[in-house]
């Protein structure tokens, strides 16, 4: 019997305890995988710290007469980025409105046994596929498809409408209109599958409850289903939102970069993210400080809407895991 | 007088309830608007997918599976009026940036996975960490090209390193998180097992999770990878663009994304068929990534 302990513990076996080597290895493997994770924290600070370091001189020279400024003129140095606030804003909330009513129309589709699970599979590829789409392939396709599509129209609604504000100018190219149907596509994906994961969350004896009671499938859905997962459902609009606040190519192929500010879905407007992809590239020192003060509104705006998504998106998972 | 009169028979006192569906009550009548009108916005919805990817074939189909496949792919990008002409340069560009991000950020987001998910999830630097990646991931992709442009391009100019870079500050994000949440779906009972083996933390995660994690984090890996190459805004002034083929990671360098951009601003048929042609090798590109990372990531349990 002694022997048969004494070989356990001899060097030939294949037990025993951690070698001082297993040790070193694994204090030396975890200190790389806490930098890797600090380095995410660097890395943040780091954007922050530099584009605030270099929009510093601007900041000084303009203040916050950058923000309510309307003109962009090099030659004069001077710079206000109203015109961009408002085309982002005005952009994102037409985006908004449109791909958030299709977004949640969708994730309705798919959570409420319109479809059996084979076919919703199909559509759900679908709706994945186009999130795929690079955008600045769908800035192709809306100046090469959109546009043209939306010519004639635009052409009526303002000759008989133009009285209306939304319709007071013709479509003569790149414009609002196609730019907010593009970000309206571009977002649809987020919102649905944001919006699905809030319907999924709801427990199916909720519904079964709601039928109990005899409501049609839509009583169950408008009365019961959607108040359940409104807030996940705003959580989806709001990251809908700050996804179209920030996007970037398609905008500045398809919103025709002007700097003015105009109610008109058809005349042409700019967003902060394509004044920063249009004027980069050849700006000289102080066009690049007042692009930087430019990116760094941009950050602020897309930072608070971004949070306040994470936070409801957080506050509805705490509340169904809660009641489960 | 009661207002019941006890000697009718009850149906006459409270008739039956009509208990059958009522096609044309209100109520069931805005079901049916209801339902079709949804059925409408999920059609309508798959249209643009199905119109870009029709255009794509379409416009860019004839050149690149026509009989000029060679010269569309090794091809140099025309000048002005000439024709003919490629986008090989944008190609390898591409491909360059993409393999340079890629391993800068693999190894880094998913040590910082493996630390988030396994060895300190609820540490106050992890929960951080955790915030500002999700928090990195609402950023505009254009502030890395703005925040690379910051520290590199205004000291060494643009190059190759800019514009890889700036696609690994936008795929460590999406690594970081998706590998997390492929880690954390790893049963507690494997690891528990390893340890009551007497594994150290980092024997557990080399031999158990990594393993059983996988398929989860090479889903996310080639999610970030195929995010990476559709890119175009971070690349703008950060690899600028270039005719030519890459030399030096130290010169601008042209991407195809950025191809696109550039040739679909152009008055010439030719370099718009050669953007459409660009964008049809770019969405295959980001497709292929894409189907492998589903067909690796199917739950195999």
């Amino acid at each position: 019997m002694a022997r048969l302990f004494a070989a356990a513990d001899s060097a030939t076996s294949v037990s025993g305890p951690p070698s001082a080597g297993d040790y070193a290895t694994d204090s030396l493997f975890r200190g790389i995988a806490w930098f890797s994770a600090f380095l995410i924290i660097v890395l943040t600070g780091y954007i922050l710290w530099e584009i605030l370091r270099e929009a510093f001189p601007a900041i000084q020279a303009h203040g916050l007469g950058f923000i309510t400024g309307t003109t962009w003129n090099v030659n004069k140095a001077e710079f206000g980025v109203l015109p961009e606030i408002w085309g982002t804003l005005y952009s994102s909330l037409l985006a908004l409105f449109l791909g958030g009513t299709f977004g949640i129309a969708i994730a309705i589709f798919l959570t409420q046994d319109f479809i059996d699970h084979r076919l919703a599979t199909v559509f759900r590829t679908v709706i994945e596929m186009l999130a795929a789409i690079p955008s600045v392939v769908f800035g192709l396709w809306g100046i090469f498809v959109l546009i043209p599509l939306l010519k004639p129209g635009a052409e009526w609604l303002h000759s008989q409408f133009g009285w209306f504000p939304l319709f007071s100018t013709d479509l003569a190219g790149p414009g609002m209109a196609p730019a907010a149907l593009v970000l309206a596509i571009m977002i649809l994906p987020t919102v649905a599958a944001i919006s699905v994961d809030a319907f999924r969350r709801i427990p199916y004896k909720v519904k079964e409850a709601a039928y109990g009671m005899g409501t049609t499938r839509w009583e169950a859905i408008l009365k019961v289903m959607l108040p359940t997962a409104s807030s996940g459902i705003l959580a989806a609009l709001v990251l809908g939102f700050g996804r179209a606040l920030g996007e970037t190519m398609a905008l500045a192929m398809l919103i025709g970069n002007a700097n003015q500010i105009s109610l008109s879905l058809f005349s042409p407007a700019n967003t902060l993210a394509s004044l920063l992809a249009s004027t980069f590239p050849e700006a000289g020192q102080i066009e690049v400080q007042a692009l930087m003060y430019a990116a760094l509104v941009l950050l602020v705006i897309t930072f608070i809407v971004n949070v306040a998504g994470l936070a409801v998106q957080q506050y509805t998972i705490r509340k169904f895991e809660g009641k489960k | 007088m009661s207002d019941f009169d006890l000697t009718m028979p009850p149906e006459a006192v409270r008739p039956t309830p009509q208990l059958s569906r009522q096609g044309f009550e209100i109520r069931a009548l805005q079901s049916t608007v209801l339902t079709g009108l949804t059925w409408l916005a999920a059609v309508l919805a798959a249209v643009p997918l199905f119109s870009v990817i029709y255009l794509l074939l379409a416009q860019g189909g004839s050149r690149l599976f026509g009989s000029d496949f060679v010269e569309v792919i090794t091809g140099l990008p025309p000048a002005g009026f000439e024709m003919g002409g490629g986008i090989g340069p944008a190609i390898v560009g591409t491909l360059v940036m993409v393999g340079i991000a890629s391993v800068i950020s693999i190894p880094i987001g998913i040590l910082a996975a493996i630390y988030l998910g396994v060895l300190d999830p609820h540490s106050k630097m992890a929960n951080t960490s955790r915030f500002l990646a999700k928090v990195l991931t609402g950023f505009p992709s254009i502030m890395a090209g703005v925040f690379v442009y910051a520290v590199l391009v205004i000291h060494w100019g643009y190059s190759a390193w800019a514009g890889g870079i700036a696609l690994a500050v936008l795929m460590l994000r999406t690594v970081v998180l998706a590998a997390e949440e492929a880690i954390s779906q790893v049963p507690q009972r494997m690891k528990d097992a390893a340890y009551g083996m007497g594994c150290t933390r980092t024997q557990v995660i080399w031999k158990v999770v990594l393993p059983t994690g996988l398929p989860g984090i090479l889903t996310g890996v080639l999610l970030a990878v195929a995010g990476a190459a559709g890119e175009s805004a971070p690349l703008l002034f950060t690899a600028l663009f270039s005719n030519y083929f890459i030399s030096e990671l130290s010169e601008p360098t042209a991407s195809l994304s950025i191809l696109i951009f550039n040739f679909s601003g152009m008055p010439f048929p030719n370099q718009i068929e050669l953007a459409w042609t660009a964008s049809l090798v770019l969405v295959l590109l980001v497709l292929m990534f894409n189907i492998l990372a589903r067909l690796i990531g199917q739950p195999k349990v």
